[in-house]
């Protein structure tokens, strides 16, 4: 979320020169802790605040307010003429630990599946190995060793739209009209659910989690200012980066 | 010799300051180039061996390398360069060869006059671009003439390292073939032999070790070879088992630290075995020039360039 953090910053600072922002990075934990102990205006977070933070934060004498200011949405894609249109998350899971080697195993044609992933520094991989072939769960199952990094989100793009064996994986916001975009289920009681700026907002695509930013007490002053933008005109660089932005988002 | 010419300088010394300042400018830039080796050798070496230290030997030579979870198995990665260069090796040398025997023995001059600007313009072209050719042509090619499941495979990166390293093997070998006195042909034409036998059992056993050297370059080049390599193999760090290896993704250890590099914490121990990667990857280069230099020498030694 640094990336995000940082791009918006970029894009205030130009448009009022006269405010300066400092971001730092270093994970949801560190900002919030931060926050907590009244030393920023505002921690950035890809994840709620647990409620023992939010007791540590009263404590404080802080009460902290919550914004969700952007969507991650992770959209799984296949060749155009793939005849696969949903899987669950345990299908996506065993295929992406190798479990499951051929479409015809969930329903496609006789052919071995290529698997396909973004580059282990990415941050869509860790989400995506956390959540998905790990299912949300602490255990040990990583990616089959044949799955194929590919250094970019065009790499990619340009597998997926040449092979019909592949599947692949990326934020929402690199998905190109040429790739098969596969509906997701939690279960096999379904329902499967095509990723959408709607279903990621309402919370029904299972792949997506909100990025938070939370503040110590009611924003006002440049804080308040800096948020509203982020909230308002700042949503344009959200799905530049590959994010999801806010459905109500004005200027969208 | 060495003695006289001294003398000879020292006593130009006081009339000419100013040839003694070029000379001296010369020399310290002559042995700067072993410097900076040296210090790229040193910085190697300090940020690489920590890496030898930080990871069990038994973590470090598996075959299992997720480097987000603390697993840092190399082996795949060292045996992914090995076999995509050892292939590209056996499409480009024959290849490389043929054509030197083609430009230097067979081709009349016009041709040779085309050829040989035509082979140093293939050594320019970028390697990204070739990559971007392998990525959008050469892999959807490969993946339905072979019946690979992906075309992004070993033996794809093999085909473009191939292509990006026969000009230095045909330039070399040509210089090679080249050296072969001329004597050598005519007394074996004079013996009755072929024009073909002329060049299969005369001119290119002499040329033995400069094409020796041709292959060796060749295979420098194409080891350390990163950007198209990592746009074509697919990139995945299994260990390459039996021959359909060769029609499977692979992961080379200069995409690994390409790909790696930028995102990774300074001084942490994956950071550390990047290096190490570097410092592997650097061995191997130094032997293979050692191995050229070597022959380079045992050819000067006997006399003429053959």
């Amino acid at each position: 979320m640094v990336n995000l953090a940082l791009a918006w910053v970029e894009a205030y600072t130009a448009l009022h020169p006269e405010v300066r922002i400092s971001v730092t990075g270093g994970g949801s934990g560190t900002g919030i802790a931060a926050m907590i102990n009244g030393t920023v205006h505002i921690a950035n977070a890809s994840r709620e605040m647990k409620p023992e933070e939010i007791a540590a934060a009263k404590a404080n004498g802080i009460t902290p307010v919550e914004f969700i200011v952007a969507w991650d949405a992770i959209a799984i894609v296949v060749h155009p003429e793939n005849p696969v249109n949903g899987l669950t998350l345990q299908q996506l899971s065993d295929i992406y630990t190798g479990k499951i080697t051929n479409w015809r195993e969930v329903g496609g044609e006789d052919r071995p599946i290529v698997l396909l992933s973004r580059e282990s520094n990415s941050g869509t991989y860790v989400y995506f190995l956390e959540h998905v072939v790990r299912l949300g769960q602490k255990n040990d199952l990583l990616f089959s060793p044949d799955t194929l990094l590919m250094p970019s989100s065009e790499g990619i793009s340009a597998e997926v739209r040449q092979n019909r064996n592949a599947i692949g994986y990326d934020g929402l916001g690199y998905v190109t009209p040429d790739q098969k975009v596969i509906a997701v289920a939690r279960d096999e009681k379904g329902p499967y659910v095509l990723p959408s700026i709607e279903t990621v907002n309402d919370g029904s695509y299972p792949i997506s989690r909100p990025l938070y930013m939370y503040t110590p007490g009611e924003p006002t002053g440049q804080v308040k200012e800096y948020i509203d933008w982020v909230l308002t005109d700042g949503q344009a660089i959200v799905a530049e980066l590959g994010f999801v932005p806010l459905k109500n988002a004005k200027g969208r | 010799m060495e003695k006289s010419s001294s003398q000879a300088r020292t006593a130009r010394l006081p009339s000419r300051p100013l040839e003694f300042a070029i000379e001296s400018l010369i020399r310290v830039l002559g042995f700067s180039a072993i410097g900076f080796v040296t210090l790229i050798f040193i910085f190697l070496l300090t940020e690489g061996l920590p890496a030898f230290l930080q990871v069990r030997p038994r973590n470090l030579f598996s075959t299992r390398w997720y480097p987000t979870f603390n697993l840092y198995g190399v082996l795949p990665l060292i045996a992914g360069s090995a076999l995509v260069t050892v292939t590209a090796m056996f499409i480009a040398f024959p290849l490389g060869l043929f054509t030197a025997v083609f430009v230097r023995e067979v081709a009349p001059n016009w041709a040779r006059e085309i050829l040989k600007p035509l082979i140093e313009v293939l050594a320019g072209i970028p390697s990204v671009v070739l990559g971007f050719f392998g990525m959008t042509m050469l892999a959807p090619i490969v993946r339905e003439v072979l019946g690979a499941p992906t075309g992004l495979t070993a033996l794809t990166g093999a085909i473009i390292l191939a292509y990006m390293s026969l000009p230095t093997i045909i330039s070399v070998a040509e210089d090679a073939l080249d050296a072969v006195p001329k004597s050598y042909r005519d007394a074996s034409l004079a013996m009755g032999a072929t024009r073909w036998q002329t060049i299969w059992r005369v001119v290119v056993p002499s040329a033995r070790s400069g094409i020796l050297m041709a292959l060796m370059l060749g295979m420098g080049r194409a080891i350390g070879e990163t950007m198209a390599v990592m746009m074509v193999t697919g990139n995945a760090a299994r260990m390459p088992e039996g021959l359909q290896a060769i029609l499977k993704p692979v992961r080379t250890m200069t995409a690994t630290i390409a790909a790696e590099m930028g995102e990774v914490a300074h001084g942490s121990t994956h950071y550390h075995v990047l290096f190490g990667i570097g410092l592997i990857l650097f061995v191997i280069t130094f032997l293979i020039n050692l191995a050229v230099a070597s022959m380079m020498f045992q050819k000067r030694s006997r006399g003429g360039l053959r």
